[in-house]
């Protein structure tokens, strides 16, 4: 998975950042996963504690 | 390589950065963290920070305890319709109402004085807009907000509505009179 | 895959993949038709909100401004965004698009989705703006429309992500996607979690609509519904800034100046971007502090530092690119010399001026939690999405066709003349438009609000004098502005429907040209920086920078002090 391979067939090293963001499936896990848990589940969770009024 | 064409090197990661790039990126990410932190700041030092109480509550439980509030303490009442004009206690719990399309009652507090303002909608989605002051918050059906104000100017105050409700959304006014203390 | 499914362009070396060609062109059309409705829609809605005029009685006015809404914001944007999607996968990485029938059905749901909807409001039984906020009720095709449009826009998304693979799986490029797909990867990710939200939001609503659910509870409504209504908004931003970088290379033969921070800044606009939906929910009931100003902040700001970084770094590839062509003179040579007869250019320039410093330094002001107290759904809103959505995305959008019209219709551009007044008369009507909302905003003029004269209620106000004068500002600098969209329209629709093909030459082909088979700007020793100063290879781009920076620092401290005068509260 590190490696990259020239059409000319030479091994490339690619860090590990590089390897993340050339990889759109990663992203779009991230796209999702993140704002899902911060805004929508977090707020959900707070609207659902709101006590009844007294 | 142009931005429509894959980058030149296979590797891009580790090419180094421009010092335009560099020092822009360390200028935006101070002032970022400055507008972070000037959230947090003002709800220690600033004064204008809405609350985050807020009550489940239905139409009916919620008219009630408006209409408890209203026989109590109305002192006047206004318009063809007569409104009736709440004058409540400093520091005590007001319950104001939105609904199609009325703010019910009409309020008047005294400058310099706390008040607990509760709001909820009898139907829709209202727009609570309190004008010129400028404070605007949002109204919901089912959910009771509580903000605790300090009117530190006296006279009239409107209440427009300014969440979309509907033919007569335009006519839905409501009235804040603020007395000077004392009186 | 036989080769004659591809054609390569004379002028500007692209390949196009001739069933994704023909989506494009479907999309691109049916985007154009989408913008002429909700045009005339902003016209009459306009001309309604300027109170010398107040032209349409309120229940239409409500009627108008919900398919100006859902048109504009919603099946506008969406409907171009597909096309540059297909654009930057197939054609940019010069690969077959993936499954072109499953896409045909995409565009089929889209179509069939707008009709529903737009016929929905045309009969005058949905007039609840875009928002549709529960229990207001609407004809359930409302919500039917929007769910069939959401699903095409689904499929769109996912054949987009299928030809990312094919490419990669064929080997029709080297390393890395470019830089402009990856934009639009973003986007495409922006938009596949903007389109699911909507689907968890609008699938119980329309069943409620039918009677089906009993009760949809408002708060639940209003936190799903905004990842869908404000994150939309944020696949445009992701879009444009694509689009910004794609005219950047198309006119100029720009790099990036380094792929590593134009990704990383994309990067954080998928991961963060689309927690800026809480900006229509800072002063909601009973949502806490601390989850406002997280999700307001976009993570501490961090998807603002990505705009401050592209705001950066595609006039400043611009810049090194011109530099490197001998406009070296002083700060500004690359600026004053740069094709501004050019719609393609001129267009993409506005775009990135208008969305920086009134759309972007607004939308954070606004968003921020205590701030929104004196801003939350007044005309100021509509006035800062007019800036990003219209100046920022719309305009981008114009100067990209102006582009295709010759590479992808093989027209030529029509009424050259008009057209390079059009990203003018557009770009400078929407911004005095957009400066009007948001003055009268700060006055506290009302958005989506029928009449400010509050004729026939028992209990009347009135606005200053000063708010009426910003409102017929907004009225005059709108019809022009409508005037510039106007004429986008014409030039388009002649160029493409009775335009003269393409032989050698187009109007704007001396820029398209130099695309693909152009040797890249030669980049001097020592790298960028050796034609700049200071060390820096984009001096004047980053003095403009600094330019905006202090202009965001004045207006940001104004408005706290304005904000410390309201009466306080707790």
């Amino acid at each position: 998975m590190s490696e990259e391979t020239t059409n000319s067939g030479e091994p490339v090293r690619v860090p590990f950042m590089q390897r993340v963001l050339d990889n759109p499936f990663i992203l779009l896990f991230i796209g999702i996963v993140f704002p899902t848990l911060f805004y929508i589940i977090w707020g959900i969770m707070e609207i659902v504690n709101i006590p009844i009024a007294p | 390589m142009s931005a429509i064409q894959p980058p030149a090197e296979l590797v891009w990661w580790k090419q180094p950065l421009d010092k335009v790039e560099g020092t822009w990126i360390g200028i935006a990410l101070v002032w970022s963290l400055f507008m972070f932190f000037m959230m947090p700041f003002w709800h220690i030092y600033g004064k204008q920070n809405l609350s985050s109480e807020a009550y489940k509550t239905t139409p009916q439980a919620y008219m009630a305890k408006t209409q408890a509030m209203v026989d109590q303490y109305t002192v006047r009442t206004e318009t063809a319709a007569q409104l009736p004009v709440v004058r409540p206690p400093p520091g005590s719990d007001v319950y104001l109402l939105g609904r199609l399309w009325q703010w019910y009652p009409l309020l008047e507090f005294e400058k310099g004085q706390t008040y607990r303002l509760h709001i909820s909608s009898m139907d829709w989605q209202h727009g609570f807009s309190l004008q010129p002051v400028n404070i605007n918050t949002q109204i919901l059906p089912g959910y009771e907000m509580v903000m605790t104000i300090t009117p530190d100017t006296s006279g009239e105050q409107t209440i427009i509505c300014n969440e979309f409700c509907g033919i007569g959304h335009h006519t839905m006014l409501g009235k804040i009179y603020v007395t000077e203390g004392g009186q | 895959m036989s080769d004659n499914q591809f054609r390569i362009c004379p002028e500007s070396g692209l390949q196009f993949h001739k069933p994704a060609e023909m989506l494009m062109r479907a999309h691109a059309v049916v985007a154009v038709v989408i913008l002429l409705i909700g045009g005339i829609a902003a016209l009459l809605v306009t001309l309604t909100r300027w109170p010398a005029i107040h032209l349409l009685p309120a229940d239409r006015f409500y009627q108008l401004l919900t398919m100006h809404g859902t048109n504009m914001l919603i099946f506008w944007m969406i409907s171009f965004e597909i096309a540059v999607l297909y654009f930057c996968s197939s054609t940019l990485l010069r690969c077959r698009l993936a499954t072109p029938r499953i896409a045909w059905l995409g565009f089929a749901l889209m179509l069939i989705g707008i009709i529903v909807n737009n016929a929905a409001v045309a009969s005058g039984t949905a007039s609840v703006m875009m928002t549709s906020y529960v229990p207001m009720p609407a004809n359930p095709n409302f919500y039917l429309g929007l769910i069939l449009f959401a699903v095409g826009a689904l499929i769109g998304c996912f054949v987009f992500l299928a030809t990312l693979v094919v490419a990669k799986d064929e080997k029709t490029y080297e390393g890395s996607i470019p830089l402009v797909t990856f934009g639009a990867l973003t986007a495409c990710i922006i938009a596949v979690f903007t389109i699911a939200s909507g689907a968890i939001v609008l699938i119980p609503t329309w069943l409620w609509s039918l009677g089906y659910i009993n009760h949809i509870d408002a708060a639940m409504y209003r936190i799903v519904w905004w990842a869908l209504g404000h994150s939309s908004q944020q696949i445009n931003v992701a879009a444009h800034v694509a689009v910004w970088y794609a005219i950047a290379a198309i006119v100029f033969g720009a790099r990036p100046l380094s792929e590593k921070v134009s990704r990383v800044a994309f990067f954080l606009y998928i991961a963060f971007l689309q927690l800026a939906s809480a900006h229509h929910l800072l002063v909601d009931p009973g949502l806490s502090a601390e989850w406002k100003i997280f999700n307001t902040s976009y993570a501490m700001y961090l998807a603002v530092l990505a705009s401050m970084v592209h705001g950066l770094t595609v006039p400043g590839s611009i810049e090194v690119a011109q530099r490197a062509k001998g406009l070296t003179n002083g700060l500004f040579e690359w600026l004053r010399k740069a094709p501004w007869g050019n719609p393609i250019f001129s267009g993409m320039f506005i775009s990135l001026i208008g969305f920086g410093f009134i759309g972007g330094i607004s939308g954070v002001v606004m968003g921020t939690e205590q701030i929104n107290i004196i801003i939350h759904n007044t005309i100021y809103v509509p006035g800062h999405f007019h800036a990003t959505v219209v100046i920022g995305s719309t305009l981008a959008f114009m100067s990209l066709t102006y582009f295709l019209i010759p590479t992808l219709f093989r027209k030529q551009v029509a009424f050259p003349g008009l057209a390079k007044w059009q990203p003018y008369l557009f770009g400078i009507g929407m911004s005095s438009f957009t400066l009007a909302m948001m003055g009268a905003g700060t006055l506290g003029v009302e958005r989506r609000h029928w009449d400010m004269a509050f004729t026939n209620s028992a209990l009347g106000f009135e606005y200053p004098a000063s708010a009426f004068t910003l409102m017929g500002i907004m009225g005059i600098s709108g019809v022009v502005a409508i005037l510039g969209g106007a004429i986008f329209i014409l030039v388009t629709v002649v160029s493409v429907f009775f335009g003269k093909s393409v032989e050698s030459e187009s109007s704007y082909g001396i820029s398209a040209t130099r695309l693909m088979r152009a040797d890249p700007v030669v980049v001097p020793e020592g790298g960028h920086g050796a034609a700049g100063k200071w060390g820096f290879a984009a001096p004047g781009t980053f003095v403009l920078a600094l330019f905006f920076l202090a202009i965001f620092v004045l207006y940001y401290a104004v408005n706290w002090k304005y904000l410390a005068s309201v009466w306080p509260m707790s």
